[in-house]
């Protein structure tokens, strides 16, 4: 099935997703990735976190848009970096399971509703997208200049010091195309994949024969 | 020859990382016509198919992870590595000043990202050859994290999937690394195996192999044979295209086999995502050539 959704996203609207569904996203999102996640776990999920305040008010800010929200595991290419006239050119997902052991802390924090990457991710992540609810949005590993066209403005960018591809850019996307592959309902196609390559795999080299 | 080549490398990074090499996307089409239309794998190959055209035409880079750029030099008696070296680092620089490269060079202690693709001697990586020639050829790779991360090394035997020292062991092994890899190397890829050496070569010999020519034929018979049977096998694990399920997972396999120690008997599995970029440039004269 294909939905069209918008950010933030309603309990309501993730509920109805299922694995396969293609959903056309549109709305404010904000790019994270391996930096992003360590530094809003460990000033602000790890209960001996001590945020400066210049970091507490940089999460307040993030706060603002990713309430309810999506984050986007990406690190683009952009152009205008030196003259802050930022232009997206090519910004497809990097591989999401890197995230995994801080994933459900940060998707609690903000109340995500939605996770944009590729490859999926683990059992804790799955659990808390069903305890929720979330999604696991899956986009296509490489289409980064497809995607990057659907990103119509950068409304921002947090932690620029990081370097370009690990900083935290909010961006507003229109009719970004992503598929389900980790629902609320406790299914996971990369689970289902995993199981049967599995078999396969058995097979041919002889095991378990 | 000219004296200063970094304008011309430069141009070799924008085609590297813009224009996918023809014989990579004719196997991406290929694989689109072997899965089901309106499915998942067969809408990810459409997107990816998409996705290589807007880069050419635009000259944009295909994937956003440019990964390290992995230059191949063959030089001739009259050239010095001192001036390449030099060139290729400048080159690197302008070519991310460009946004044909992202800034990926970062420091691990610190992780400060240097923001122009120049970190220590390792980064960019560039490997020598001095030849008695009047060319110059220089082959570059770019391969993204991603799939980088889903490389392995296996020291064989293996006792977890009963692999032995011989060419069955190989085959296992590089199921193996297929399976490990999932759809994170973003599949259909394509394997570099190489077969010996110590752990260092066997990891550099994985990686040349890709600069093998997709459609060559390896001169050993056993080996050809393995690599056509590990491709066809990899595809029976279902994995598919960004491991939604389907037919093309790897869409080539080539493989090195390079002198071991008695000790050892490394099988190394190298992973390329489906932006298999690489492109050399041949410098005969005065006049440069882009292949």
């Amino acid at each position: 099935m294909q939905i069209e959704l918008h950010t933030p996203i309603t309990d309501e609207e993730v509920l109805q997703l299922q694995v396969g569904d293609t959903v056309i996203l549109t709305g404010i999102i904000v790019t994270g990735r391996d930096a992003a996640h360590r530094w809003l776990y460990k000033n602000f999920c790890d209960p001996s976190g001590d945020p400066s305040t210049e970091d507490q008010k940089c999460f307040e800010e993030l706060k603002s848009y990713l309430h309810q929200g999506v984050i986007y595991h990406c690190g683009p290419v952009v152009s205008g970096v030196d003259v802050r006239q930022y232009h997206f050119l090519a910004a497809g997902p990097t591989t999401s399971i890197r995230q995994e052991p801080y994933q459900a802390d940060i998707m609690r924090l903000f109340d995500l509703k939605g996770v944009i990457g590729k490859g999926g991710m683990g059992k804790t992540t799955l659990e808390y997208c069903q305890k929720s609810p979330a999604v696991y949005f899956h986009a296509i590993g490489g289409a980064a200049v497809l995607i990057a066209r659907s990103v119509k403005e950068v409304l921002g960018v947090y932690k620029l010091e990081w370097g370009v591809p690990e900083a935290m850019w909010v961006i507003r996307v229109e009719q970004l195309p992503v598929i389900v592959t980790m629902d609320a309902h406790g299914t996971s196609l990369h689970e289902q994949i995993a199981e049967t390559s599995k078999k396969a795999l058995d097979h041919l080299i002889g095991r378990n024969a | 020859m000219k004296k200063d080549l970094t304008r011309e490398i430069c141009e070799l990074i924008r085609i590297t990382s813009t224009d996918l090499p023809e014989p990579v996307e004719k196997r991406l089409r290929s694989a689109l016509s072997r899965e089901v239309p309106g499915s998942a794998a067969y809408e990810a190959l459409r997107t990816i198919l998409e996705n290589v055209d807007l880069a050419r035409k635009n000259s944009i880079p295909v994937c956003q992870d440019t990964g390290v750029p992995v230059f191949y030099v063959r030089f001739p008696l009259t050239m010095n590595m001192v001036d390449i070296e030099k060139q290729i680092r400048d080159a690197v620089a302008l070519a991310t000043r460009e946004s044909y490269l992202r800034p990926n060079a970062v420091d691990p202690l610190t992780g400060t990202n240097s923001g122009n693709n120049l970190g220590n001697a390792y980064f960019p990586s560039i490997h020598y050859q001095q030849m008695e020639s009047d060319e110059l050829t220089i082959d570059l790779i770019l391969k993204g994290g991603g799939c980088e991360n889903v490389g392995f090394q296996y020291s064989l035997p293996d006792e977890r999937f009963k692999a032995g020292r011989d060419l069955e062991g190989v085959r296992k092994a590089a199921l193996d690394a297929v399976f490990q890899a999932q759809g994170q190397g973003c599949s259909p890829g394509f394997l570099g195996v190489a077969i010996g050496g110590d752990r260092e070569t066997s990891y550099a010999a994985s990686k040349e192999a890709f600069l093998r020519d997709l459609n060559d034929q390896n001169p050993d018979l056993h080996l050809r044979m393995l690599e056509a049977q590990i491709t066809n096998e990899a595809n029976q694990l279902g994995i598919g295209p960004m491991g939604f399920g389907g037919k093309s997972t790897i869409l080539e396999t080539k493989i090195n086999a390079i002198h071991r120690l008695p000790a050892c008997y490394f099988v190394t599995v190298s992973y390329m995502c489906w932006a298999f970029r690489r492109r050399r440039m041949r410098v005969a004269g005065d006049v440069v050539y882009y292949e």
